[in-house]
């Protein structure tokens, strides 16, 4: 390995580290569902409004956002796509199955495959329609004015917008509010999240928006990545404060 | 019998990312070329394919809705008629002919424009929103210093109250330096705690954004 200076060697340390905790954790937590998860209302009332969505014969349309896969927000368009999947296992049994929206032509086609396994998965495969995964534009206005389209024609009720998104999210989300559908975003963008806050029903602060798996129960993994995350995020925070103190009293002497 | 998991996808997405990352942290230069680059280039050309993908799926969606009984999808006929006579003029007279940039520079920017003007007035409409709707700590505190950045930062105010205006900026600089920018740091630490979560998962196999 070329560990040219100490931060490359950081770097492989804590992904072992998270590696380690991760599978510690998944075998700790094999048999327990939500094990140590705290509650996070937005999950609560997605679950509800995917209840309402199948009972009312209504849409739920999810956008993924319009990051690019090479790019630095491509885990946060991975995570929309793991709760397109687990909401299109649950929804897909109604009338109006899901709608998925993207602002790139690679996460569509991903988008179209998960909800392809979806269908599968809950033995409606014949039932799958490909344009329901979608490409609404491909630069990042004419993608919210697509995927604003998409909520206005296709009696939507719940818009769940989970990915990479710009400030272009909000006339997404202003849609939403016109059409009273229930509203859920998250995005990996921090002045889009301050938007969402204000725009948004429910929204999904920091790394919340990366929780989404575990509570729409996608696998004992995601628990345990959380698990893993809390106690990196607990050991950073004492690197910090002890450094902080560290130059306080550095200071005095 | 049929395997659950996806072997094959499941086998390819594994190896090209551990290849990827064990090639970050250790360049591999064989016949005097960065292999992690050449990986990295075969995404991109593939994320261009996809584009064109992408492409078509939006024209055949809007097609269809073309054909579709119910109302009139005008939306959808404009969207169509718009790439059919993009596509035609970039295709014969090229991407930086005169008609190619007339339909960039004043048909597509001040549209994109304009939605953007329409995002201010959108943004202060679901701010007044938020009051409306969530009455609790974390709305007020958004709320207050939104307003304390805002008036902080209008030249209006330092011109009213010269006196003073020295003492606005220093208020707007600390909200900068010191809560909003420790916030925005905590948030960013859990985004990136978040990607490397995401990645590992994917690296092992347990997640499985590509239908799995």
């Amino acid at each position: 390995m070329n560990f040219a200076d100490n931060s490359e060697f950081l770097s492989v340390m804590v992904i072992a580290v998270f590696f380690l905790l991760m599978a510690v954790f998944a075998v700790l937590g094999r048999n327990r569902t939500g094990w140590g998860l705290r509650a996070i209302p937005a999950f609560s009332r997605l679950s509800r409004a995917i209840g309402l969505a199948v009972e009312a014969g209504t849409r739920l349309h999810v956008s993924i956002g319009n990051g690019n896969l090479t790019g630095p927000g491509s885990a946060a368009s991975f995570v929309g796509l793991s709760v397109l999947g687990r909401i299109a296992r649950t929804a897909s049994i109604s009338d109006q199955p899901p709608i998925a929206s993207a602002g790139d032509g690679a996460l569509a086609i991903l988008a179209q495959d998960t909800l392809r396994a979806g269908y599968r998965e809950v033995g409606a495969g014949e039932d799958y329609n490909p344009s329901s995964g979608r490409v609404t534009g491909l630069t990042p206005i004419s993608f919210a004015a697509g995927a604003m389209s998409v909520i206005q024609d296709e009696n939507i009720s719940g818009n769940i917008l989970a990915g990479n998104f710009g400030m272009e999210a909000g006339l997404i989300l202003e849609a939403s509010e016109r059409n009273n559908a229930f509203s859920l975003s998250g995005t990996d963008h921090i002045p889009t999240q301050a938007m969402m806050f204000a725009a948004s029903q429910e929204t999904l602060i920091g790394e919340e928006l990366y929780a989404g798996g575990a509570y729409l129960h996608a696998g004992v993994m995601h628990t345990a990545s959380l698990q893993a995350q809390d106690v990196i995020r607990w050991l950073l925070v004492a690197i910090i404060l002890a450094g902080g103190i560290w130059k306080l009293i550095q200071g005095f002497l | 019998m049929k395997l659950k998991i996806p072997v094959i996808s499941t086998a390819i997405a594994v190896i090209s990312g551990l290849a990827v990352l064990l090639l970050y942290f250790s360049p591999l230069f064989l016949a005097g070329v960065d292999w992690r680059t050449v990986i990295l280039q075969w995404a991109m050309s593939l994320g261009a394919v996809a584009l064109f993908i992408g492409l078509i799926n939006l024209a055949s969606v809007h097609s269809r809705k073309l054909d579709d009984k119910g109302d009139f999808p005008i939306n959808s006929l404009v969207l169509v008629l718009a790439m059919v006579i993009t596509f035609g003029v970039v295709l014969v007279l090229g991407p930086a002919s005169i008609w190619a940039m007339f339909i960039l520079n004043y048909i597509q920017i001040p549209v994109e424009t304009s939605l953007v003007a329409i995002l201010a007035v959108t943004l202060i409409y679901a701010s007044a929103r938020l009051i409306r709707r969530k009455t609790d700590t974390f709305s007020l505190v958004f709320i207050g210093t939104a307003l304390v950045i805002l008036l902080t930062t209008s030249p209006l105010i330092t011109d009213l109250f010269p006196l003073i205006g020295d003492k606005f900026q220093a208020v707007r600089v600390w909200f900068a330096s010191v809560p909003a920018a420790a916030g925005a740091r905590g948030i960013l630490l859990g985004i990136a705690l978040g990607t490397i979560a995401t990645g590992i998962r994917i690296l092992m196999g347990t997640d499985r954004p590509y239908g799995g």
